[in-house]
């Protein structure tokens, strides 16, 4: 197991590595720098002044390592429009996006997993056959545009919610989130709704093929012939074996929802990371775009190492295979 | 005579590969409705430049004054706007046209790109083995443990926009699922014996590979290209909306719903949501036809 550990950990370390050479490569050297790091209001004597103090004036692995430096100890340069540093200001927008992706999770999993069980359990009926149609839907739909079009109906034709931002917020037990307010509701319903349409798919699929597969097994058959209700044997003895896969597939899918969740927030005007990243890149704030580049990367490589070293914990086979690699 | 001669015309013609591919896919009704509806969409964007009532992007053509008409309002000189008009007074009708020109145009060939660059080292992988395999594999895993949106934010990020840059974007994000399938399917099929019967004939490598290997891999290839070019036309659609993708120059489905998205606010709906009824019919209709093709060129599912 430590082997295993050693070995992930390691391999984690080195895509790290490898982004930030291409983020660095892609920032520094293709585009021009001077364009990129120095304030185009600058005057001649300030952009000398600002080279040399950027070290732009120097060989490019020297510069690379400068900036490594700086990565090493959460410095990633300072952003012109809101003139803070690049890393506080995006982790104070993370909460909003972890906000929006677990109430989009959440959505996805309540409303899915019954769907997915009523199709499973009537596979011939009208009403499963409209609910897998449904779901072949929900991965055709572009996201912004559904999103557009919940905008259109719910705040400007009927009025019932608001059309953008977020709600305010409220603290307690240490948390801060807009959830803790009516208000906050109104705001996140329909970025939620949005966000979880794709995953809300998925949960569909994965929960009918579920009970497909489980309500032909012997014990289900042995469940009925104890004379259990049908409504026990759904909700202990089917559920139960549903929730495996459902609850592999989402956890892999978070990540997912994080990045997804650009779209989103820029549609629904949401003041998350997501929105910062497509103001950044259209204003040309390019510390900001580096060390979002950076962050995140960073969140998958970590997530990602998670669910491998919790697979190889949990499954034997993984682990053997792993050592023998 | 005549009795006899009769069935011998009755007789159904020879059962070729390509006729028991046809019916088994023509089984399914759904298939054939998204066949039809692409073959439809497909069409439309070839045909755009003639089939359009007016040339969107000919600033000659188009009077600011006819700007956001409602759908099937007359115009200043007389013409009837079917679908309405954006705030250019351009002709939503047409400007969806052109748009799925643009969009079919850089799913289209950013899946070809995608697959010759995936597909060739994907083969050279499963051929190669040893450290080339665990080059080129690695490279794959690592890059799919990245959602796509997120790489191509990226790679636009530093690129900049340009059709030529969205299409190397689409590339870079695709390769990666098609090399991994082929190596899956050619992993199988170089451990069969017709590829030792082409070793033991002393064939060039090259030979083996690309006239042997590669047309035993394709059926899966063709599912995974045919779910992968609706993903790319979606998320082409979705680069361009949040302003990454295509300029204003070359107005692909995306930005003509992007720019509709001011107007929403006031009710003028059209702008939007024309475009993307246009771009949910080329993906809904893709996707019905890779379910169906899936099906049938599946050998486990046949048996």
């Amino acid at each position: 197991m430590l082997a295993v550990v050693i070995r992930r950990s390691m391999q984690s370390v080195v895509v790290l590595a490898a982004m930030s050479v291409l983020v660095f490569l892609g920032v520094y050297v293709v585009g021009n720098p001077i364009d990129i790091l120095i304030s185009p209001d600058a005057d001649q004597a300030e952009r000398a002044r600002a080279i040399a103090a950027l070290g732009l004036d120097r060989p490019a692995h020297e510069q690379y390592l400068v900036f490594l430096g700086g990565a090493l100890v959460g410095d990633l340069g300072r952003s012109f429009v809101h003139n803070m540093p690049a890393l506080k200001l995006i982790l104070e927008r993370m909460p909003a996006t972890i906000e929006l992706a677990l109430a989009a999770m959440a959505l996805a999993i309540a409303i899915g997993i019954p769907l997915g069980l009523w199709a499973g359990l009537r596979p011939n009926t009208a009403s499963g056959r409209a609910i897998m149609a449904g779901s072949i839907l929900g991965f055709s739909l572009p996201t912004f545009w559904v999103g557009l079009m919940l905008i259109m109906v719910f705040a400007v034709m009927l009025g019932w919610l608001p059309a953008t931002g977020r709600g305010p917020t409220a603290t307690y037990f240490g948390i801060t989130t807009s959830l803790f307010t009516l208000k906050g509701w109104a705001h996140i319903a329909m970025p939620a709704f949005n966000l979880a349409l794709f995953k809300m798919a998925l949960v569909i699929r994965l929960s009918r093929a579920g009970v497909r597969e489980v309500l032909p097994m012997d014990y289900i058959k042995f469940a009925r012939a104890k004379g259990l209700s049908a409504r026990r044997v759904l909700w202990v003895h089917v559920f139960k074996n549903i929730l495996i896969p459902v609850v592999t597939v989402l956890g892999l899918e978070l990540g997912n929802v994080i990045a997804f969740s650009v779209v989103t927030e820029t549609v629904f005007a949401w003041p998350g990371m997501g929105k910062l990243i497509i103001d950044s890149i259209n204003l040309l704030d390019r510390p900001v775009v580096v060390a979002y580049v950076l962050v995140v990367t960073a969140m998958f490589v970590v997530l990602n190492l998670t669910v491998d070293l919790l697979y190889s914990l949990l499954d034997p086979r993984v682990r053997l295979a792993e050592v023998k690699a | 005579m005549t009795a006899i001669a009769e069935p011998v015309a009755a007789r159904p013609p020879a059962e070729t590969p390509l006729r028991r591919f046809w019916s088994e896919f023509a089984a399914n009704r759904l298939a054939l409705f998204g066949l039809a509806g692409f073959v439809a969409v497909a069409t439309i964007a070839l045909a755009a430049p003639w089939i359009s009532p007016q040339n969107p992007y000919d600033l000659a053509k188009i009077d600011i004054l006819d700007g956001r008409l409602a759908p099937g309002a007359v115009g200043m000189d007389g013409v009837r706007f079917w679908l309405g008009t954006d705030d250019q007074g351009r002709d939503m009708l047409s400007a969806i046209f052109y748009g799925l020109r643009i969009s079919l145009g850089v799913g289209a060939s950013s899946t070809v790109l995608a697959v010759t660059i995936g597909g060739v080292l994907g083969l050279l992988a499963a051929y190669a083995g040893g450290r080339v395999e665990t080059l080129i594999m690695r490279v794959v895993d690592i890059q799919l443990s990245f959602p796509a949106i997120l790489i191509a934010l990226v790679l636009l990020a530093v690129l900049g926009q340009g059709l030529g840059k969205i299409v190397v974007a689409l590339v870079a994000v695709q390769w990666a699922y098609y090399a991994r399938t082929i190596r899956g399917t050619a992993l199988v099929e170089r451990r069969k014996e017709y590829i030792e019967a082409a070793e033991c004939l002393a064939l060039s490598r090259n030979r083996i590979l690309f006239r042997h290997l590669l047309p035993n891999c394709l059926p899966p290839l063709i599912v995974v290209a045919t779910v992968q070019v609706a993903h790319a036309i979606a998320l082409e659609a979705t680069l361009s909306f949040l302003g990454l993708g295509l300029p204003i120059t070359e107005p692909s489905l995306g930005l003509l719903i992007a720019n509709g998205y001011e107007y929403m606010l006031s009710g003028k709906y059209w702008i939007s949501f024309f475009p993307g009824l246009a771009l949910l019919a080329a993906i809904v209709s893709i996707n019905l036809m890779a379910d169906q093709l899936r099906d049938v060129l599946n050998p486990r599912l046949k048996a």
